[in-house]
């Protein structure tokens, strides 16, 4: 689980694991459903050793992850701050796909316009679990929002793949630079 | 009435339109096989200009193919006389266009009853069966709204109850959701699910990703022709975690 994201979490008020993991299953839905739940304790100890939350233990009780209540420091503070300030954004990684075609045509390996097709099913069956699951969130909660997101990237993603199709079928029509 | 011997719904071989002549001919549509079995959804894609529509006209009956059969429901249709072809249109096939082809002048539920009064019924059994099916497509309160009082997205869910009005054995669709906007895109396409679990065959043509990708079986088309035919029922299992990045 990304550090950041746990110690945003936090930053409404002090809470114990449990309701960070019940938070976060709200705001992703059936995205959530395979969250790891032993994960968010393993990131906040290690928030805990760095300074950034801090701990109170319930007086009395046993010492059990549960029973612990977690808060933001000064330092953890700081570093949501910075978070919501930065503008990094997954990067898509396409030229492996690009470059895929480029070898297989160019060693007449596989046919590219084959690997494309190939390609889309996989997307279509993709799109279609996220659609699927955006038909069954209610409308205009947390999750069915971050489903259109995912939605809309696969759908970008397979328009590249027209663009690749529509260009790999003109080569093979007319190949460049082959006497 | 003969039979073809086959289950499909709908059924097409060596199916062709062409347009033009000699060194200018188009084949719009160059031979195509199709079969379609009853409850199945169907997307066909393609890029524009590949032939898509004009195969969606011919198979419901709005365009007469150059060359081939076509099979609805056992009964060869592409030979029909033009009265046999009407009845046809307004009886076993409902339409979907992408720009609705509303009746500006006529309310929503005027508009759904339209193809039963044309097809015999009474008043009465139309307004019913229209009033079943605004419900259907969750605008029970819309009923006395002119298209021009509805969104996109609500004047397309009339579209498609009204396209259902004769109880069509067949659901042809042209890019439905080719004027909506993503919240609208979805309404769509819960109905056409809700179709599907009703048992109801759809032909959707479209370049919707979302809904090829919500459909039974995808084919693809280029030049007239089909070029993939991949079954899309499965989905990826339990992938769809891996759809975010939250690990690390």
């Amino acid at each position: 689980m990304q550090q950041e994201v746990v110690l945003a979490l936090l930053a409404k008020e002090p809470s114990h694991g449990y309701e960070l993991r019940a938070r976060l299953r709200d705001a992703l839905g059936p995205l959530g459903d395979a969250m790891n739940d032993g994960q968010i304790y393993v990131t906040l100890a290690r928030l805990e050793k760095a300074g950034q939350v801090a701990v109170e233990r319930a007086a009395g009780m046993p010492d059990r992850p549960d029973r612990k209540m977690y808060a933001l420091t000064a330092a953890g503070q700081h570093r949501v701050a910075d978070w919501l300030a930065e503008v990094s954004w997954p990067k898509p990684d396409l030229a492996e796909f690009h470059l895929k075609l480029l070898a297989a045509a160019a060693a007449h390996l596989a046919d590219p316009i084959a690997i494309v097709d190939a390609q889309r099913r996989e997307l279509l069956r993709r799109l279609r679990d996220a659609q699927r699951a955006a038909m069954t969130e209610p409308r205009e909660s947390d999750a069915a929002l971050l489903l259109e997101g995912i939605v809309l990237r696969l759908q970008a993603d397979l328009r590249w793949l027209e663009a690749c199709e529509r260009t790999w079928t003109m080569r093979k029509a007319s190949p460049r630079g082959e006497q | 009435m003969s039979e073809t011997g086959n289950q499909s719904m709908l059924r097409t071989r060596g199916l062709r339109k062409e347009y033009g002549k000699e060194a200018s001919l188009v084949r719009a549509v160059d031979r195509v096989d199709l079969d379609v079995p009853a409850g199945e959804t169907l997307a066909v894609m393609g890029p524009s200009g590949c032939g898509k529509s004009t195969l969606l006209h011919l198979l419901g009956g709005l365009d007469r193919p150059s060359g081939g059969e076509i099979w609805l429901a056992g009964q060869r249709i592409d030979q029909m006389s033009e009265r046999g072809m009407a009845a046809l249109r307004r009886d076993a096939v409902g339409f979907v266009f992408q720009a609705f082809h509303l009746m500006d002048e006529l309310t929503a539920v005027e508009n759904i009853e339209l193809p039963a009064l044309l097809a015999g019924r009474s008043a009465r059994a139309a307004r019913r069966r229209a009033i079943d099916l605004l419900d259907q497509v969750g605008l029970a309160d819309r009923a006395r709204h002119l298209p021009s009082q509805l969104s996109g997205g609500q004047r397309q869910r009339v579209a498609i109850a009204r396209a259902l009005a004769n109880a069509p054995m067949i659901v042809l669709a042209d890019e439905p959701t080719g004027n909506l906007d993503s919240e609208a895109t979805l309404d769509v396409l819960r109905l056409f699910e809700s179709l599907h679990e009703a048992g109801q065959t759809l032909v959707i043509v479209t370049h919707d990703a979302r809904i090829a990708a919500t459909a039974d079986r995808l084919i693809s088309m280029r030049d007239g022709a089909f070029v993939d035919d991949t079954r899309l029922t499965g989905g990826t299992g339990d992938k769809l975690t891996a759809l975010i990045g939250l690990d690390g």
